[in-house]
């Protein structure tokens, strides 16, 4: 029972982390119909500056919290910039052009974006220095540490307020409207551009935070660290049904909790006949299975309700 | 992929059109032909993960490979009456099988006399067949894995112990030095981290230890908690893990952090300076283990270490060393056979006996190195400490397990000293 407690820990740390990420696949996807496979590499760029600025201030005598916290603050409106940068370049021009275009520029942006961050920090992997305090808590044989805690709370404040700015404020109307159909839209008034480059800018925002998060989680940062995150993310973003916010984190959660559960039981249960090394084939099985029987993803079908 | 064989035509139809033109203009020029003709030039072929998680070790590969090649240029060294002239080609595997594989027949096509890797073993054995078949002399700094020479293929050869001899002293290692009975196993599923794991878990059995449990990951996830919880419910004494630092040191941090109190152990791939920065804290206390003896004790071990920080301005983060061993290996055996042709010069590199910067360099019949040492070290206040060296004997095969007690003694000298500083 501890060890399953333990396992559902694992799997909720972890899903939040991936719900987070899948939050920037599903909003661009719900707005453009793209897929922005850049996401990943723009998480990996948070988590880099970040780490760029809390080493520069490492030496001064400051709390470590409130380092991490420039670190963060310095990030996000880096990704924001970013992520506006690589809508206008690579995504904008390409409004009218066949949907496989746009497909290959954010491949060809998530392939540039990771080779610029080899040259700026090089092929090292850069430790996360030990700023936050260790707090370890047990409940019965499980363990939960305190940065397992803030790592779930802060994704389902920022979720919570991303639900919030969609459904009730002017800016969210002018999102959902844009996404059920941009002509429409901006014969309402509605700058469609504006509302594109806003959700490029939210999106990459939480791709900071989430960068921040993983590395500190992981207490490693590096070029390639966007590539399989983005990869998941996208398949949670899937798995919940993609464009539909709550379905993102939805998608999330249980892609975490899948993976943990299948590493974990997987070997028992088929009697060792599989082992751990199939948890992503575990995870991937499951997809499938959802996509069968509902290709829209789980919460897929409330279409109206997309960012 | 399905490119390959159109893209390596056409780029040897450039290379051929190239060499095309050169030899038509080098007659116009007579000086410049008999300058040409006093100059051997020797391509070095190297290829090693340049990009991806694995980036830092491969560039450090590279990097010894390089020093030994520039060493060589300034040393003017006369090969068949001619000044040789070094050359690097150097190639990025990205530690893929499919890509080392297409390396591999790219370097040959470029006609290189020799080949310094792969790093990998999971690249470093495909690739041996299309160097065995060109009949490309290759060396590998730090391929492990025992199949690289047990395919029969003269051409391969290894300048670090293989997994048969360090996975076993691993597992005598954890048996009777850490006193563990129940072990768990995790492997990153790669050529390396299999083998290795497969040979601990041998030599734990032989020793009266128990594996109570074997965990996979991959060589590209940073998560464990999951096979790390399910490893807990079977209270190990030690968690070895067979794979590279880049899983290895958040392993190590979340062992602690589920609260496990077993002994982490590694091999050759964890010992980097870069495991302990980047699990910190919790680095404390892992073992590893590297084949050879410790840098600081080999003559020239440390002049090795000033001369790449200078030239490099960072820390040997792994095998260069290693790739700095192979080079030489490599150009002493053409200057031994006054010649850079692979046929003619290859024999002599099974009849190596080299001084290396790593330890005494020989061969057994296979190509493997002969009498490798294993050296244990363990994270001390936040540095590889020296533990003591097992092993080392003449023949290809450990000393035996019986005499394990006493091994301080038979060691390679100052076993147990804490000499690492």
């Amino acid at each position: 029972m501890d060890i399953f407690l333990q396992q559902l820990i694992n799997g909720i740390v972890l899903g939040s982390i991936y719900a987070l990420v899948a939050l920037g696949y599903t909003m661009v996807y719900g707005i453009l119909g793209l897929i922005n496979f850049a996401h990943g590499e723009v998480v990996m760029i948070g988590a880099m500056v970040a780490l760029a600025v809390i080493h520069a201030l490492a030496g001064v005598a400051l709390p470590g919290p409130i380092i991490v916290l420039f670190g963060l603050l310095v990030a996000i409106p880096a990704c924001m910039l970013l992520g506006y940068g690589i809508e206008r370049v690579a995504y904008r021009p390409l409004r009218h052009a066949p949907r496989l275009a746009p497909l290959i520029t954010a491949i060809g942006v998530s392939i540039v974006l990771q080779n610029l961050a080899m040259m700026i920090w090089g092929r090292q992997y850069i430790a996360f220095p030990s700023l936050l305090p260790t707090a370890n808590f047990s409940l019965g044989e499980a363990h939960i540490t305190g940065l397992q805690i803030f790592i779930v709370l802060l994704s389902t404040a920022l979720m919570a307020a991303l639900i919030f700015l969609v459904q009730k404020t002017r800016l969210g109307r002018a999102m959902r409207a844009t996404a059920q159909n941009p002509e429409v839209a901006s014969l309402m008034g509605v700058n469609t551009h504006q509302i594109v480059s806003l959700t490029f800018i939210i999106g990459s925002a939480l791709a900071a935070v989430a960068g921040l998060m993983v590395s500190a989680y992981y207490g490693l940062a590096h070029y390639y660290m966007g590539f399989m995150l983005g990869l998941k993310a996208f398949s949670a973003a899937v798995l919940g049904g993609i464009g539909n916010l709550g379905g993102a984190m939805l998608g999330g959660l249980l892609l975490g909790i899948i993976e943990s559960m299948g590493a974990g039981y997987i070997g028992p249960l088929t009697g060792g006949f599989l082992g751990s090394h199939y948890q992503d084939v575990f995870a991937f099985f499951v997809l499938i299975l959802v996509l069968v029987f509902r290709p829209t993803g789980l919460l897929g079908e409330r279409v109206a309700e997309r960012a | 992929m399905k490119f390959s064989r159109p893209l390596l035509f056409t780029l040897a139809t450039i290379t051929v059109a190239m060499l095309a033109a050169c030899g038509q203009e080098a007659p116009k020029t007579p000086a410049a032909s008999t300058a040409a003709a006093q100059e051997l030039v020797v391509k070095i072929g190297h290829a090693a993960p340049l990009t991806g998680s694995q980036a830092h070790i491969g560039k450090d590969n590279e990097n010894g490979t390089k020093l030994a090649i520039e060493e060589a240029n300034a040393a003017g060294i006369v090969i068949g009456g001619k000044k040789a002239k070094f050359v690097l080609l150097s190639e990025d595997d990205q530690a893929d099988p499919k890509t080392g594989n297409i390396v591999a027949q790219k370097l040959v096509d470029a006609k290189i006399n020799g080949m310094i890797g792969h790093l990998n073993s999971g690249t470093t054995i495909p690739a041996s067949k299309i160097y065995f078949d060109a009949g490309i002399p290759q060396i590998s700094p730090s391929a492990t894995n025992p199949k690289y020479t047990q395919q029969g293929y003269k051409s391969a050869f290894r300048t670090m112990a293989n997994d048969v001899q360090q996975g076993k002293l691993l597992g005598e290692f954890a048996v009777t030095r850490i006193k563990a009975k129940r072990i768990a196993l995790i492997d990153d599923r790669t050529a390396y981290g299999q083998g290795i794991a497969d040979e601990f878990e041998k030599a734990v059995v032989a020793g009266g230890g128990k594996i109570i449990s074997r965990q996979f990951t991959t060589d590209k996830s940073t998560d464990f908690m999951a096979i790390l919880t399910a490893i807990k419910g079977d209270k190990p004494e030690v968690i070895f893990f067979g794979g590279m630092d880049p899983q290895g040191a958040p392993m190590a941090k979340q062992i602690k952090s589920l609260g496990i109190k077993a002994k982490f152990l590694g091999g050759d791939g964890i010992y980097t300076p870069e495991f302990i920065k980047l699990a910190g804290a919790d680095a404390e206390g892992a073992y590893a283990s590297l084949p050879g003896v410790p840098l600081e004790k080999m003559p020239g071990g440390i002049a090795f270490r000033d001369k790449y920080k200078a030239k490099y301005n960072m820390e040997i983060q792994l095998y260069a060393p290693f790739c700095y061993d192979a080079v030489n290996v490599m150009i002493a055996a053409m200057k031994r056979a006054d010649s850079a042709e692979p046929a003619k010069y290859l024999p002599e590199i099974a009849k190596t006996q080299h001084d290396g910067v790593t330890s005494k360099i020989s061969f057994d019949e296979k190509g493997d190195l002969k009498g490798g040492a294993i050296t244990f070290y363990q994270v001390k206040n936040g540095k590889w400490e020296v533990i003591e060296t097992m092993g080392g004997a003449p023949a290809v095969a450990p000393a035996p397990v019986a005499a394990a007690p006493d091994k301080e003694d038979k060691g390679h000298g100052d076993a147990g000293s804490a000499g690492y500083k």
